[in-house]
C-alpha cells in the first residue's frame, strides 16, 4: 500500500524522527499528512503528542514521557505499514493579496538587475505560480513554500537585514515566504501582504497548515492599506479554495 | 501586584512551556532552568507549571503588594529581603510593602523566584511564559506590576531544601542526533576531546562558543528542532537550541542535550568552559 521506506530514528528522550526519501515532492509530503492522520485517530493521542511534519521528516514529541525508543520503532514502522488507505486530509488553497509596490519591495531593482528582467516580469511570475506550503517553523507563522519558478531563483542576500518588516514578502533560492513578524532576514523583499500569518486575536492564529497551497496576487498600495485596516479591525476576509485531493 | 522598582539586565515570566504549537512555528519557551523550578514549586507546594520570575544576571528590586510566601533559587545572588540577605531554597513569609532586592551575582547565571501560587500574567496559548510577539511583553519593565494571588497562612511541609547544585558544572551529557553519523573522526575528536568557552551570542533563543570544528558541508531539507539541539553549521559552528529557539533548522542536528544538561548549560555565561560527554 505504501510506496515509501520510512526510517525511524531517536531523537533525544521526548521525540522521534520519522523520515522519508530525502526529496522535495508533493506525494512525499501527502504520506506525511495521511500517516499524521493515522496516528492520530488510532495511536498516539493528540493531547500527549505533538506533531511536526516538514518537507520529507515527521516528528513526533511526546513533551512528559521519557519514551521507550525500542517499543515504539517497530510499532512505527508496523503502523506505517498498516496505514492503508486513510481518508485524505482537507487542504485549502489560500489567496494572498501582495503589493509589489517598491516602497514595499524593497530588493526588487536590484532583483531585476541580477536576474536580467525587467520589475513587472518579476512580480508577474512571482504572482503566477503557485506555491506548496513545505514546512511552518523559524518564526510562528512563517511558511516555506515551495514551488519558486526557476526564473525567479536568486541567492539570499549577502548581507542579511537586521529587520526584516513583518508582511514583507521575500525570495530566496527554491523559497519564497512571508516574514510573520519583524525579524532579522537575508531574504530578498519583493513585496508586503497586508494579512497576518499569525494573528492571536483569531481562535486558530495560524490558518494555514502544512500541505496546503498559496497563490498571491497583486495588489495597489489603496487596496493594501485597505486590507491591513480590515485584518487589524478583524473583518478581511481570507479567500481559500477546499483543493483536490 | 509586584511591583517592579527596578527590572534588572533581563527578567522574565516562565512557566513550564507552551505546548501543541510547534507545528505552526512556536517555540516551546518556559523556564531555561526547569530543574530548578520544579524545586521551587515542590518547597511551596505548587502544582508544576506554576509560573516563576527568571533573573539573568542581573536581579530586580520588587515590592510586594499583598501577603504571601516565597522562595528563591538557581544562580547565587546576594537577595535581601527588607534588607536582611535571605538564602536560596528557602520558604520565606513576605508582608505588603515588603521590599525583595538582587545585588550581585555569585555563582550561575540565572536565579529564579518562585511565589506561592504562582505569577497570574496573561495566559497565551496554554502558557504565562514570556516570548514575544506571543506575549505582549518579552520582559518585565520597571514601573510595571505582575499579579499574584494573596496567601495569609501556609505552612510548608518541608521550609528549605539542600540542592544538589547544578552551578559551575561545565559537563553536558548528550544523545547522539538525527546527523550524528555524518560526523568524521576528525570532528568526533575535536567535539568530545576538547572544552569549549560560552561565546557572547548566548541568550534564551541559542547558545554558541567561541571555538569551531571543522565545518559540514551536507545539505539537508529544513526539518524540526527541539530545545537542546545541537546544530553544526558549514562554517563549523555549533548552534545549540535552548528554549525560545525556533521549532524547524536547516543545519544537521550532530548532538541532543538532556534535559539536565539544557539547566545546566543556562546557568554557564561568556567565557564558561564546557565539554560534551555522549550519554
Amino acid at each position: 500500500m505504501n510506496s515509501f521506506n520510512i526510517s525511524v530514528r531517536q531523537f533525544g528522550v521526548h521525540a522521534i524522527l520519522v523520515e522519508w526519501p530525502n526529496e522535495v515532492e508533493e506525494t512525499i509530503l501527502l504520506e506525511i499528512l495521511q500517516f499524521i492522520e493515522y496516528l492520530r485517530k488510532n495511536h498516539l493521542d493528540e493531547k500527549e503528542w505533538e506533531y511536526v511534519p516538514a518537507y520529507n521528516s515527521l516528528t513526533l514529541i511526546c513533551k512528559d514521557t521519557v519514551l521507550d525508543f525500542d517499543y515504539f520503532k517497530p510499532k512505527i514502522k508496523e503502523w506505517y505499514t498498516k496505514k492503508g488507505k486513510v481518508e485524505p486530509v482537507t487542504r485549502y488553497l489560500w489567496r494572498l493579496p501582495v503589493c509589489y509596490d517598491p516602497k514595499f519591495g524593497l530588493d526588487l531593482e536590484e532583483i531585476s538587475e541580477k536576474l536580467g528582467m525587467s520589475i513587472d516580469i518579476v512580480t508577474d511570475l512571482h504572482a503566477q505560480s503557485m506555491y506548496t506550503v513545505y514546512g511552518i517553523g523559524f518564526l510562528p507563522g512563517f511558511m516555506y513554500l515551495g514551488g519558486v519558478p526557476e526564473a525567479l531563483e536568486i541567492p539570499r542576500k549577502s548581507t542579511p537585514r537586521s529587520k526584516v518588516p513583518m508582511g514583507s514578502v521575500g525570495l530566496a533560492g527554491k523559497q519564497t515566504g512571508i516574514y510573520p513578524q519583524d525579524s532579522p532576514g537575508g531574504w530578498n523583499i519583493i513585496g508586503k501582504c497586508p494579512v497576518p500569518m499569525f494573528d492571536l486575536k483569531k481562535e486558530k492564529p495560524c490558518f494555514v497548515k502544512v500541505g496546503d497551497k498559496i497563490q498571491f496576487y497583486p495588489i495597489s498600495m489603496a487596496e493594501y492599506q485597505l486590507h491591513k485596516i480590515e485584518s487589524e479591525v478583524g473583518i478581511y476576509k481570507l479567500e481559500k479554495k477546499v483543493l483536490d485531493a | 501586584m509586584l511591583n517592579i522598582i527596578k527590572s534588572g539586565f533581563f527578567t522574565t515570566v516562565q512557566d513550564t512551556g507552551r505546548f501543541g504549537f510547534r507545528d505552526k512555528g512556536v517555540p516551546v519557551a518556559g523556564a531555561m532552568d526547569s530543574y530548578t523550578v520544579s524545586k521551587l514549586n515542590s518547597l511551596l507546594e505548587n502544582v508544576e507549571d506554576c509560573a516563576v520570575l527568571e533573573i539573568t544576571m542581573t536581579g530586580p528590586k520588587l515590592e510586594f503588594e499583598l501577603d504571601t510566601y516565597i522562595v528563591t533559587g538557581g544562580a547565587e545572588m546576594s537577595v535581601t529581603l527588607n534588607d536582611l540577605a535571605i538564602e536560596n531554597y528557602k520558604v520565606y513569609k513576605v508582608k505588603s510593602g515588603d521590599v525583595l532586592s538582587y545585588g550581585k551575582l555569585i555563582k550561575g547565571f540565572r536565579a529564579y523566584l518562585g511565589i506561592k501560587d504562582g505569577f497570574r500574567t496573561a495566559s497565551v496559548l496554554g502558557s504565562r511564559s514570556f516570548y514575544k510577539p506571543i506575549t505582549e511583553q518579552d520582559c518585565i519593565k520597571k514601573m510595571s506590576g505582575l499579579p499574584y494571588t494573596e496567601c495569609k497562612m501556609f505552612g510548608p511541609k518541608i521550609s528549605k531544601l539542600k540542592v544538589d547544585s547544578i552551578l559551575n558544572k561545565g559537563q553536558l551529557e548528550v544523545y547522539k542526533g538525527p546527523e550524528y553519523e555524518l560526523l568524521t573522526d576528525k570532528q568526533l575528536a575535536q567535539i568530545f576531546y576538547k572544552e569549549f568557552s560560552v561565546a557572547n551570542e548566548n541568550n534564551r533563543m541559542a547558545y554558541q562558543f567561541n571555538e569551531t570544528i571543522e565545518g559540514n558541508t551536507f545539505s539537508m531539507l529544513t526539518s524540526a528542532t527541539l530545545p537542546g539541539t545541537i546544530q553544526l553549521t558549514p562554517a563549523g559552528k555549533l548552534i545549540i537550541l535552548m528554549k525560545d529557539g525556533q521549532t524547524t533548522g536547516g543545519y544537521p542536528r550532530i548532538l541532543q542535550l538532556s534535559d539536565m544538561a539544557i539547566s545546566i548549560l543556562s546557568q554557564n555565561k561568556s567565557g564558561d568552559l564546557i565539554h560534551f560527554k555522549l550519554k
